[in-house]
């Protein structure tokens, strides 16, 4: 078993693989991943892809395939969320939305590839696991918005993705693209648990925006279950969400 | 959600109402409908209901005065509530609601709770061991500059 942390894209990043023959080579060939998409999506680099793309220096068909299939699942997801997923913001693209769940379904791609079956990775609190952990599920906690020292509800997952979007500690960081000058603070976190993470992290992103409407967003995606926490400590959660929890 | 409030705004009233009744008759020096211990005079006394008796000693509400009354700001939950009562002949005849959660809010959770396949809950703190913990991205400053402390540190 291998484990380490770093600090990339501006949040901590997990790696840990639990098969015997992993090895520390696995784990700089995720974190050179997470490191090389930073160096090409953040809008924060000035030397980025993304950033040069918008300041027009890049034509459409000058694009890396990698930005294009990034570009491609966030107008995407746009439409499936019926516009509350928006890349752009003040004329500006941002695909930072899709880019970090994407990435996590790379690098977890990636481990596979290396051959390894039993693992997570966990970027800022999103999540992909495989396999299995000495023979029992994973096993992930849903953290209290309202108290980052506590767990609000534990999960046992495999083989799918974990995502959450909230305001808890961050602040307002999503807005609704139909109305910018709202803040969103009815809702304070929307967990998503989906086959893989990209989805679950897009998902969560463009449900978010929604408010209250979120958590019924995600009841109608098959595939995909919710929990949503609201400003009061009131939850609400999907039919299928149940099947998860680990009662203690 | 609408009749669930509706219930808690009528059983408030009920609550309050029995309360100001019991009050009443305490204040006029008559025993409250269930055997009660009263304190106000020092030691403590019991007394016993007596039945209909009792607000037939005095005349009925003869502890409020007339006018109007703001009530304090109140936190339910879900909003903030403020009532003002109207004493009237020395009861009450109305109370109107000052403040009460905008209905454009109250409308929405409405919605929520009236979909058959949600299920509503009070969050819990949870004991249960985890592997990982999935929540909102944190990368407040403080958080991060400790983190990178402490990583230094453990690489070191």
């Amino acid at each position: 078993m291998v484990k380490q942390t770093r600090l990339l894209m501006g949040m901590p990043i997990t790696v840990l693989a639990q098969d015997a023959d992993a090895t520390q080579d696995d784990l700089d060939q995720v974190f050179d991943y997470f490191q090389s998409v930073d160096e090409r999506f953040s809008v924060y680099k000035a030397t980025s892809e993304v950033s040069r793309l918008n300041r027009g220096e890049l034509a459409a068909d000058q694009l890396s395939v990698d930005l294009r299939e990034a570009l491609a699942l966030g107008e995407q997801t746009r439409r499936e969320t019926h516009g509350y997923f928006d890349m752009l913001r003040d004329g500006v693209c941002d695909p930072s939305g899709v880019v970090k769940g994407w990435a996590i379904q790379r690098a977890s791609e990636l481990l596979r590839a290396r051959g390894c079956a039993s693992f997570y990775i966990d970027a800022g609190g999103d999540i992909a696991v495989a396999g299995l952990r000495d023979g029992a599920l994973w096993r992930v906690g849903i953290r209290n918005p309202f108290d980052r020292a506590q767990i609000v509800k534990a999960l046992a997952v495999t083989d799918c993705g974990v995502a959450t979007s909230g305001t808890a500690v961050r602040g307002q960081h999503i807005y609704n693209p139909h109305d910018l000058a709202t803040p969103l603070e009815e809702i304070v976190s929307l967990t998503v648990i989906g086959p893989n993470v990209c989805d679950a992290d897009r998902f969560a992103t463009g449900a978010f925006a929604m408010g209250r409407a979120g958590v019924r967003f995600i009841e109608d995606l098959p595939g995909f279950d919710a929990y949503m926490i609201d400003r009061h400590g009131m939850a609400t959660y999907t039919s299928g969400f149940e099947r998860y929890t680990v009662r203690v | 959600m609408r009749q669930s409030a509706k219930k808690v705004i009528v059983a408030a009233l009920i609550i309050g109402v029995f309360l100001l009744y019991s009050l009443t008759h305490m204040r006029s020096g008559l025993a409250a409908a269930p055997p009660s211990t009263d304190t106000a005079g020092g030691a403590p006394t019991t007394t016993t209901a007596s039945g209909p008796a009792n607000s037939s000693g005095a005349p009925a509400g003869s502890g409020y005065k007339n006018g109007s009354y703001t009530g304090s700001v109140a936190d339910a939950q879900w909003g903030y509530i403020q009532v003002k009562a109207v004493i009237a002949g020395g009861k009450i005849t109305d109370v109107q609601f000052l403040q009460y959660p905008n209905e454009r809010q109250y409308s929405v959770q409405v919605n929520s709770f009236a979909d058959p396949q949600l299920t509503q809950e009070a969050i819990q703190a949870q004991s249960a061991q985890v592997d990982i913990i999935t929540g909102a991205t944190d990368s407040s400053e403080a958080f991060m500059q400790s983190l990178s402390d402490a990583l230094s540190q453990a690489t070191a």
